[in-house]
């Protein structure tokens, strides 16, 4: 760890956030322990760390939600405390927080003047808050969002902009963003960078914080890494450093590549499930497709186009207005979501948040939420066999902390994206629809999960995937359906295609 | 960032899940006594503080009168009516929903079954036609209750409040808004009979509480409930027939009101349309400041049946001490702030979110 100190001390610009030995604990978790930051002005700064390294409590203590045990912040040189959020943004710090803040039966506009209405003597001012809110969605490149849309019915993608709107409507000179292109497609991420150019290049310093390493490589300027609550380098070049040594300051170990080896799928495996000429009005159709055993077929496209709509409606969760759906032989019936996972259909949806987890209950009883009626008898539960089955499900991720009875609210984002993968490995699942995996997921965890997937495939379960990741579809995917507003471009086998092609395809199913 | 941090974490990574283990461990071990308060009787803790409280104040300025046996029978008698429904209420509000209705379907229920033609009826077969009426009314308004607000996706409040409107309606049309005797000696004989020195009121109260607590707490139907109340979307998503489940919550409530209009008719021999009248408050008041959560999610029996304990409890100690009812609601009001306000600190949730 010598280049720590050899790197505050060749700093002589005096930086505008000096961070030294933030602590803190929750009940008898330590999260920090001893935290060291550095942000100029005008730079990307990139905070690195695995799913529980406490980058999210890091961010939440520089924006006034979580008060520090220990250590020093000093803002501008001068030292502070953060009492509050709004202390936090009174002193140009707005933070885009990683689980999405928006308030979903508000406007757009509603939302990003949320706390700073634009009034005068409390009444609203409610056009000029859409001319503003609509300046804000324009330089976010999202013109076509009208600001008085109601936020519940954005997007994911969508309620993302809206968030990072309303940290620019502040007058900021640093803005955080925890983990903002977990929700993007590429192009949007490209959009975001711009906004991240433009905003360094009018003096304003970002921090950012992201799974994707080749993300830091593009927009950072220095990296800092954390390790189980600690600094364990700070100031780091985002362009210079190794991949390998900032995944090992990381991880503590090597990781070897991410993707595991195809397996191929044999000439005589069963197809799991078939799809004809599957339609659900406005939104795509026409969709068909097989899954055989052990394969994993991987559907890209932009967000929006119709994937995860895809997904649900196989699932049932949406009615399909046309075409059907036939698991290992039996038709399913059209909307009904029991009919699927009794047919052996699992779903791990994309909004973890608000389709996936009881954030307030236990671990293992998000793990067994599908299952806990199998392993009771005669209605009545067997909560020791559910705990002891979320846990060897839990061990088998390296779900951290591995405690069944824990509140999944308190785990950080990527496990508990774990906790919904371990939903559906707990009773064997024949096809199984992962909507945005390794959303929010660490390098390390990455891996595993993408080697998990392929065990998974490789013991006779069908996949069906869908990432905004064009290089973790190809990566993963043996198949490769390209979807373009509703509709299938092209199938390609995933060795037949680059993430050049796919992006082709993608573009052009947009233009047309 | 010493050598010796980088020791540490470095032997962490070797063996990940024996950390991970040890942390957990560690977490637990001194938590025997966390466990015990963080287990029922530690979230109860506050109410089990209040109610002894409360009997303090009461054998101290009501003595005797208070502190007897025959005396802490009629608290317990006097909670088992609103407590039955209050118990049934607490799966509703366990789920995300509300039941305004409930007293009003008590209400209903009584008049049903101390109809004159009921009750010859019941004269002429067996007293057990006035027990299974009440069942089948409350079970009636649960039903369309149910399907109104899951399949028709009407706002339970909206719904309910409707039911509670029209059966009081319905009570007042069928008993031309007179108060109908229970003269059918078989069914007075069995809801006024005592076992082993205790009567069945208070029996009635504790059985549906006992199961009530399995049925929440051990079945697959409680975490159905639970995780509806959770959250909804994510609990559909796993494949639970949320909307049916519903239904079945919603029965469940109407079922206790019916159970609680047996006793009632029993209690007051009397069948009226105005028995029950702003029983939903108290029993909301009561599931609220038992800990059950109004946004549904998590809900305990226990605390419901302390909850109505208190608020008996408080009644008995004023009438003992001949103060005036005016006073009685604003302790009341008072008792309902202060145990909301104790329950968001002891079950506080940490800040949302990773
Ligand atoms: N409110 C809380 N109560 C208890 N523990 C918490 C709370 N918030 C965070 N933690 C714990 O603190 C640690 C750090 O979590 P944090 O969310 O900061 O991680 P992270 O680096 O942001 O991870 P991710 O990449 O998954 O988002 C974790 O062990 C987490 O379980
Ligand atoms: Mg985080």
């Amino acid at each position: 760890m010598c280049y720590v100190a050899s790197m505050i001390d060749d700093d002589h610009s005096a930086p505008l956030l000096r961070v030294r030995g933030i602590t803190k604990s929750f009940a008898g978790v330590q999260a920090l322990q001893g935290v060291d930051l550095d942000v100029r002005a005008a730079e990307v700064h990139c905070v690195l760390g695995q799913n529980g390294a406490g980058k999210s409590t890091l961010i939440k203590v520089l924006s006034g939600v979580h008060h520090p045990d220990g250590g020093v912040i000093r803002w501008q040189g001068d030292e502070v405390t953060i009492a509050h959020p709004v202390a936090a943004l009174g002193m140009g710090i707005a933070t885009m927080y990683q689980e999405l803040d928006v308030v979903d039966g508000l406007t757009i506009a509603e939302n990003i003047f949320l706390g700073h209405e634009r009034a005068a003597g409390g009444v609203l001012k409610v056009a000029e808050a859409n001319r503003a809110a609509r300046e804000l969605l324009v330089r976010l490149g999202h013109g076509n969002l009208s600001p008085s849309t109601e936020v519940g019915r954005l997007s994911a993608a969508n309620k993302q902009i809206v968030s990072m709107a309303r940290a620019l409507s502040h007058d900021t000179k640093l803005i955080i963003m925890d983990e903002p292109s977990a929700v993007l497609d590429s192009e949007e991420v490209r959009n975001l960078f711009r906004v991240i150019r433009e905003l360094t290049a009018q003096g304003v310093a970002v921090v950012y914080i992201s799974h994707r390493l080749e993300e830091i490589r593009q927009i950072g300027d220095r990296i800092t890494v954390i390790k189980d609550g600690r600094s364990m380098a700070v100031g780091l070049s985002a362009q210079d450093t190794p991949t390998a040594e900032l995944i090992t300051l990381m991880t503590g170990r090597a990781v070897a590549n991410v993707f595991p080896d195809r397996v191929p799928v044999p000439a005589d495996a069963p197809v799991l499930i078939d799809i004809t000429g599957l339609g659900l009005r406005g939104q795509f159709a026409d969709v068909s497709l097989s899954v055989r055993a052990g394969e994993i077929v991987g559907l890209a496209g932009l967000v929006g186009s119709g994937r995860s709509e895809i997904l649900e409606t196989i699932y049932g969760a949406r009615k399909a207005t046309a075409g059907q759906v036939t698991v290992t032989g039996s038709r399913l019936t059209a909307g009904s979501v029991r009919a699927a996972v009794h047919a052996g259909i699992g779903l791990a949806p994309e909004e973890r948040k608000s389709q996936g987890l009881i954030l307030d209950e236990q671990v293992y009883r998000n793990v067994t939420l599908a299952t806990f009626a199998r392993f009771a008898r005669g209605g009545f539960l067997d909560e020791r066999r559910e705990r002891q089955v979320s846990l060897e499900q839990m061990n088998a991720l390296e779900l951290r902390p591995a405690d069944p009875d824990r509140a999944t609210r308190t785990l950080s984002g990527g496990n508990q994206q774990k906790v919904l993968l371990a939903r559906w490995l707990v009773h064997g699942t024949k096809v199984l629809l992962l909507d945005e995996p390794t959303r929010g997921v660490d390098v390390g965890a990455r891996a595993e999960i993408y080697a998990l997937i392929r065990r998974l495939a490789a013991a006779g379960t069908a996949i069906i995937l869908v990432s905004s990741e064009i290089e973790e579809v190809i990566g993963l995917a043996d198949r490769v359906l390209v979807i373009g507003d509703g509709e299938v471009l092209s199938t390609t086998d995933a060795d037949a295609i680059d993430e050049r092609g796919v992006l082709d395809l993608v573009m052009k199913g947009a233009a047309t | 960032m010493s050598e010796q941090n980088e020791a540490v974490t470095a032997g962490d990574q070797t063996q990940p899940p024996s950390g991970v283990g040890q942390k957990s461990v560690g977490q637990n071990r001194p938590s025997v006594f966390r466990r015990i308060l963080s287990g029922s009787v530690g979230r109860n803790l506050g109410l089990v503080i209040a109610l002894v409280l409360l009997g303090i104040v009461g054998t101290i300025t009501a003595g005797d009168r208070f502190a007897s046996v025959d005396n802490l029978l009629t608290i317990i008698r006097f909670a088992s009516i609103i407590g039955v429904i209050s118990i049934g209420l607490t799966f509703v509000i366990t789920a995300g929903g509300i039941d305004l209705s409930v007293g009003s379907v008590m209400g209903l229920s009584t008049v049903v079954a101390s109809l004159a033609a009921v009750q010859a009826a019941a004269t002429q077969s067996s007293w057990i036609l006035m027990v299974l009426i009440p069942l089948g009314v409350g079970l009636a308004a649960g039903l369309v209750n149910g399907i109104v607000i899951a399949y028709g996706n009407v706002v339970a409040f909206m719904a309910t409040l409707a039911m509670l409107v029209a059966a009081r309606g319905l009570a007042e049309l069928i008993s031309g808004r007179r108060t109908q005797i229970v003269i059918e000696t078989g069914f007075l004989q069995f809801t006024r009979s005592d076992v082993i020195g205790v009567p069945l009121l208070i029996w009635i109260f504790l059985i549906v509480a006992v199961l009530a607590w399995f049925l929440l707490n051990r079945t697959t139907f409680g975490r159905r409930t639970v995780a509806i109340g959770g959250n909804r979307e994510a609990t559909r998503l796993a494949g639970i027939r949320v909307k049916r489940h519903l239904v079945y919550v919603y029965l469940l409530s109407g079922l206790t009101a019916g159970i609680a209009g047996i006793m009632m008719l029993g209690r007051t021999t009397a069948g009226t349309s105005t028995h029950g009248g702003l029983y939903e408050l108290d029993a909301i008041a009561a599931v609220v400041v038992g800990g059950t959560l109004l946004i549904g999610g998590r809900g305990t029996i226990v605390g419901t049946v302390l909850g109505v304990l208190i608020f008996s409890t408080l009644t008995n100690v004023f009438t003992q001490n001949n103060l005036d009812t005016s006073v009685q609601q604003i302790t009341k009001g008072l008792i309902i702030v202060i145990a909301v306000l104790l329950q968001q600190r002891f079950a506080s949730r940490g800040p949302s979110g990773t």
